[in-house]
């Protein structure tokens, strides 16, 4: 069909590919650049705070801790970067954690005694978690594009599905990997590499090749611009589907790589892994700067974000000033304070 | 063709005639328990379908439906579809949340259902006939008494505790009190890790940082337990020499069985609880006797002396 005469006389706002970012309307510089440093702002005088209460903070072990335990998030939520600016959203990403831990765990503990090296095994179900994830994506991005269902309606459908295949294949209690896999596995999640844990090199260079992708390549360029305005995006001869149902794919894979790193952790998974997941991951990369009405964003703002939550979490274990009680709503009000300090236009 | 038609209306009627009398002689029980979720209540719903298959046996022509609730709504709706739908004349139900399930289990009983309530009591006590549960205060009395003993009265020592609940508060401050009786254990602080293994890890691993020497934790319960212990290997910190969960998963009551070190004891606070209501339910009910308006099922402290009796390697909890 051909687009409305009224349609292809709009000017392509932001989406030439190689014209750098224009100037945002209405906003004072002072103002933008608030917005670019808000969530690292915010980052420092959490960590200065936090140096002040407990001077165990700010120790090398508490910084790895906390870095580690960001991996999972953090890395999801590079890949939610690229769903988000492009207009769309995954709410499932915490289920498909926990289904793709299971079906991990199921994979290796089945395949170990047939093949007797544990690390074949091993190896075997970290290929079969990267595959689940990468089709659970592409199934969001056909149902969402070729299907034409609302992103948000597909992926609170899969939220329950996963997990409760999760609950069914766990019986309602916990998967849990063999002794020696275990043992084979764990270094994934617990070994050190120039003294910094593997959690955080796989986070660092997940987070390095996101934005490339993104601010680099075409393809982020295309991402932006969908987000911006699918319309013009399509006119513009950009394979809108194809692009979308990418950034979904690699979110599924984003998810998988988490969970390579998670399972060895705990070598279990059960319906109450991965629980808000998804919750956790979109507050980091809206936290971060990214608009969740699409179009725009920053890989290093989504990391910052993530890092943000939870230092917030650490700082409240140690310390015991506010009650246990309330430690979601220093979580909540300082999500507002960061957001609130990096507003954009309206 | 009409004959046809004739006699299946036929057959059809006389499959309910059938039911419906069948239905006023034998007792007909419904059990309603919140889904399983997590290992706690997986195993709930282990135990009700497991007591189901013996109760079917044990009392011939007796009908048993268990159904799963996913929220406090769902649950309500559900008991409504048992007395409508499968005609039930006697209730037993885990309330997913006491406050909202007092009033539909209040209608079910007004219409002559015989309700016992297992675990969560109702806000009114009126709408139940008789009332199961775990001991919670002694759930943590138990472990406090234990621990206090393990660690010779001195020491320090950290809390895990649960969602915050009526439950958690209940079992904290038992163990609180026991613990006020023996001023050489300190207390060093109580954190929520949500009856959660992820949880529980970081909660576990920022104590171990704030704290340079912790010789026992109480993890109050046993998913909370494996992500403690995790935390604590991966900090290679030898001074903790203690740590008690609780509910009696069947992994830790294994540990406990082959004499772990560190895992010395657990505490009941079994989902079987489900089960012995069951059948304490259908006894009374057969039997015409009437049943007691409460019954506690105590919390037991298991070592290796007495695991054997509580390992259940078929449950998935």
């Amino acid at each position: 069909m051909p687009p409305a005469p009224t349609d292809s006389l709009t000017p392509p706002i932001g989406i030439d590919p190689t014209a750098p970012a224009p100037a945002r309307r209405g906003g004072t510089p002072w103002r933008q650049r608030l917005r670019e440093t808000g969530p690292i702002a915010g980052l420092v005088l959490l960590c200065i705070a936090g140096t002040l209460l407990n001077p165990d903070f700010a120790t090398w072990d508490n910084a790895m801790n906390v870095l580690t335990r960001t991996a999972f998030i953090g890395i999801i939520a590079v890949g939610m970067s690229f769903v988000i600016i492009s207009g769309g959203i995954d709410l499932s990403v915490g289920s498909m954690a926990a289904l793709i831990a299971g079906c991990m765990i199921l994979v290796m503990n089945a395949l170990a005694p047939h093949i007797g090296s544990p690390v074949t095994a091993v190896l075997l179900g970290m290929a079969v978690a990267l595959v689940l994830g990468a089709s659970f994506g592409l199934a969001h991005g056909l149902l969402i594009t070729k299907g034409r269902i609302e992103p948000f309606i597909v992926t609170l459908g899969t939220l329950g599905i996963f997990r409760a295949y999760l609950t069914y294949f766990a019986n309602g209690g916990a998967i849990t990997l063999d002794g020696t896999l275990s043992d084979v596995y764990s270094p994934v999640y617990y070994a050190s590499w120039l003294g910094i844990p593997v959690p955080i090199w796989v986070f660092a260079a997940m987070a390095l090749a996101g934005a490339f992708l993104l601010n680099r390549t075409r393809y982020g360029r295309y991402v932006q611009a969908i987000g911006s305005n699918e319309q013009v995006a399509r006119y513009s001869a950009v394979a809108v589907d194809r692009v979308k149902i990418l950034t979904y794919v690699l979110l599924g894979c984003c998810v998988a790589v988490a969970t390579l790193l998670y399972v060895p952790r705990l070598g279990s998974a059960s319906p109450t892994t991965g629980l808000l997941w998804e919750l956790e991951a979109i507050a980091a990369v809206i936290v971060g700067g990214t608009a969740l009405k699409g179009g725009e964003g920053r890989i290093l703002g989504t990391v910052i974000g993530a890092v943000l939550l939870s230092v917030i979490s650490n700082l409240l274990n140690l310390t015991s000033i506010i009650s246990v009680y309330l430690n979601a709503a220093v979580q909540g009000f300082v999500i507002i304070i960061v957001a609130f300090l990096q507003r954009g236009r309206r | 063709m009409d004959r046809r038609l004739f006699s299946a209306i036929a057959l059809a009627a006389c499959a309910l005639c059938s039911t419906a009398s069948f239905a006023d002689t034998k007792p007909v029980m419904g059990v309603s328990v919140p889904a399983a979720t997590h290992g706690w209540t997986g195993g709930v719903v282990y135990w009700a379908n497991r007591t189901k298959a013996e109760l079917e046996k044990q009392y011939p022509g007796m009908k048993v439906f268990v159904k799963t609730a996913g929220s406090a709504t769902e649950q309500a709706n559900q008991i409504q579809d048992l007395q409508t739908v499968n005609k039930i004349d006697t209730l037993v139900i885990l309330p997913f949340e006491s406050a909202p399930l007092t009033k539909p289990v209040a209608q079910v009983k007004g219409k002559g259902v015989f309700v016992t309530v297992v675990d969560r009591g109702l806000t009114d006590p009126g709408a139940q006939d008789a009332y199961v549960a775990g001991d919670n205060p002694g759930f943590g009395k138990v472990a406090a008494e234990y621990m206090a003993k393990a660690m010779g009265g001195k020491g320090n020592l950290v809390i895990l505790r649960g969602i915050p609940t009526v439950i958690d508060n209940q079992r904290v401050d038992a163990f609180n009190e026991v613990m006020k009786a023996n001023p050489g254990i300190k207390v060093l602080d109580a954190k929520h890790g949500n009856w959660n293994r992820d949880d529980a890890f970081k909660v576990m691993q920022d104590y171990l940082t704030r704290f340079k020497q912790i010789d026992a934790v109480w993890a109050s319960d046993d998913d909370m337990a494996v992500g403690v212990q995790k935390a604590i290997e991966q900090a290679k910190r030898s001074d903790v020499k203690l740590v008690v969960g609780g509910a009696g998963s069947k992994d830790y009551i294994k540990k406990v069985m082959d004499g772990d070190k560190i895992v010395s004891a657990d505490v009941t606070y079994a989902p079987s609880m489900i089960a012995d209501a069951m059948k304490m339910t259908a006894e009374a009910r057969a039997s015409g006797k009437p049943m007691a308006a409460s019954t506690i099922i105590p919390s037991v402290l298991v070592t290796k002396d007495n695991a054997a009796k509580y390992y259940f390697p078929d449950s998935p909890h």
